[in-house]
């Protein structure tokens, strides 16, 4: 059934998978960059000798991980353009480009930062104490002692945890379908309807999935190999 | 901005909220409840040494963690009708779809569990002339689910929030309900943010708990 066109259009079904997986891929892979940065960044500050970055980082997480994605998606697209000043909303309900995309992708990679952050945390934690204390006895700032010792460390000791926040990223951006992002999500259910075939389109989009996952799997055990601390990290497996 | 907000529709949609309320909390401890027995069948099954249970249990798990749950959800929703026969409705086809794939997460969790205990406790009780079952039921399973109650617990917040995805299926859970009666009010942006408060303050109060949880079970092993 994949060959034949939708009854619209000239489109096969084949042309929708395509067409959904690209935006899957662009919606997760776009939000991955985001939960990474936002991640790194709310991690550190819940890490440092600093009550008020400990606060502002703790609140950050327990925000995002306690209220369910979909309501989170939700919130973005249909409540933030009504708390921002009147011309702001009036240009994002009217003229903002790819909304969906943009509102899919934000609340994706918001909501995974979170997670990541509690990763990193926790990764910085797990160091010995006397890394960071003979980065400052050498003389190192506190800041350069994250740049150069802790950090480069603690980021590849989260490698493996952040692989299955990875591939949840994938299966996650399964919800921007509920505010319209043509992803496999959404195609799934416009084959159903379009054509009837309930096993063939779930199938599809199933099997879609299930390669992205493997995937994202199989890059992260990549990356986790080449960034590899000589003699430090447990290397067994 | 706040001064345009209309704060009324909260109190006359709060029987219906409540009702959508208690069919997410309804969906959470049936998925709990049945997905934690399955999940411990599974995870005995996968540990097992007979290779006939523990694959087929292997590929059940592995499959249902690596796709969407919104994947799953749409394939109980359109395929059991056609080996029933009959529409089952979305509420019901959702209590299914989640003890189905919650057990397995808690499979997951309670083969860390089973894991857990110690090799010896075992042999000491095969020497002893406990029968596997007996093993099982009275040694390591009450250890396992034990040491596992925290992280049981965790998944079950997660179960909580994810229960707001049979809105996929027009079940009447929180959200549902929430925007129903935000259209019907024509207050859409109010109900949102409340019921994002509702989640929140559940999911927060319990992880919470999870954590005083912890600290107490650490002191004790």
């Amino acid at each position: 059934m994949f060959f034949e066109t939708v009854q619209a259009g000239e489109e096969t079904y084949l042309d929708w998978l395509l067409a959904g997986l690209g935006w899957t891929l662009a919606v997760a892979l776009s939000a991955w960059v985001i939960a990474l940065l936002v991640g790194a960044l709310m991690g550190t500050l819940r890490t440092v000798p600093n009550q008020g970055a400990v606060a502002v980082g703790n609140l950050w997480v327990e925000l995002f991980r306690n209220i369910p994605l979909l309501v989170q998606l939700f919130l973005w697209f249909f409540v933030v353009p009504e708390l921002l000043p009147r011309e702001w909303s009036l240009w994002i309900k009217q003229e903002m480009p790819a909304k969906e995309f943009i509102t899919a992708t934000l609340a994706l990679g918001l909501f995974t930062s979170a997670r990541i952050a509690e990763q990193v945390r926790a990764g910085i934690q797990s160091l010995p104490r006397g890394q960071k204390a003979a980065a400052l006895a050498l003389g190192l700032t506190l800041p350069q002692a994250y740049r150069h010792v802790i950090l480069p460390m603690a980021l590849r000791i989260v490698i493996p945890p952040l692989t299955s926040e990875f591939m949840n990223v994938f299966k996650n951006s399964a919800v921007a379908y509920a505010i319209g992002v043509f992803d496999l999500t959404f195609v799934s259910r416009q084959m159903v309807e379009e054509s009837g075939q309930v096993i063939e389109s779930l199938l599809a989009a199933t099997v879609l999935y299930f390669l992205c996952a493997f995937l994202a799997n199989r890059g992260m055990a990549f990356i986790e190999k080449r960034t590899r601390v000589p003699g430090f990290i447990a290397t067994a497996k | 901005m706040l001064a345009n907000f209309d704060w009324s529709v909260i109190p006359v949609s709060l029987p219906f909220l409540w009702q959508g309320l208690l069919f997410s909390l309804e969906l959470t401890l049936v998925a709990m409840g049945g997905g934690i027995i399955l999940g411990t069948l599974l995870a005995l099954a996968r540990l097992s040494n007979s290779r006939l249970l523990a694959a087929p249990a292997a590929i059940y798990v592995d499959t249902m963690r690596s796709i969407p749950l919104l994947m799953v959800i749409l394939w109980f929703f359109f395929l059991i009708p056609i080996f029933t026969g009959q529409p089952l409705g979305a509420e019901r086809s959702a209590l299914i779809t989640f003890t189905a794939f919650e057990a397995a997460y808690y499979s997951e969790i309670m083969r860390a569990g089973i894991q857990s205990v110690s090799r010896g406790q075992v042999h000491a009780s095969q020497a002893l002339g406990l029968t596997y079952r007996q093993t099982m039921a009275h040694i390591v399973l009450p250890q396992a689910f034990r040491n596992m109650l925290p992280v049981l617990l965790t998944q079950t917040i997660i179960l909580f929030q994810d229960t707001s995805l049979v809105y996929a299926i027009g079940a009447k859970d929180l959200l549902k309900a929430a925007e129903i009666s935000g259209r019907n009010y024509n207050r859409p942006v109010e109900m949102y943010i409340f019921v994002a408060l509702i989640y929140f303050t559940l999911s927060f109060s319990l992880s919470m708990l999870v954590r005083r949880l912890n600290k107490q079970i650490a002191i004790i092993r």
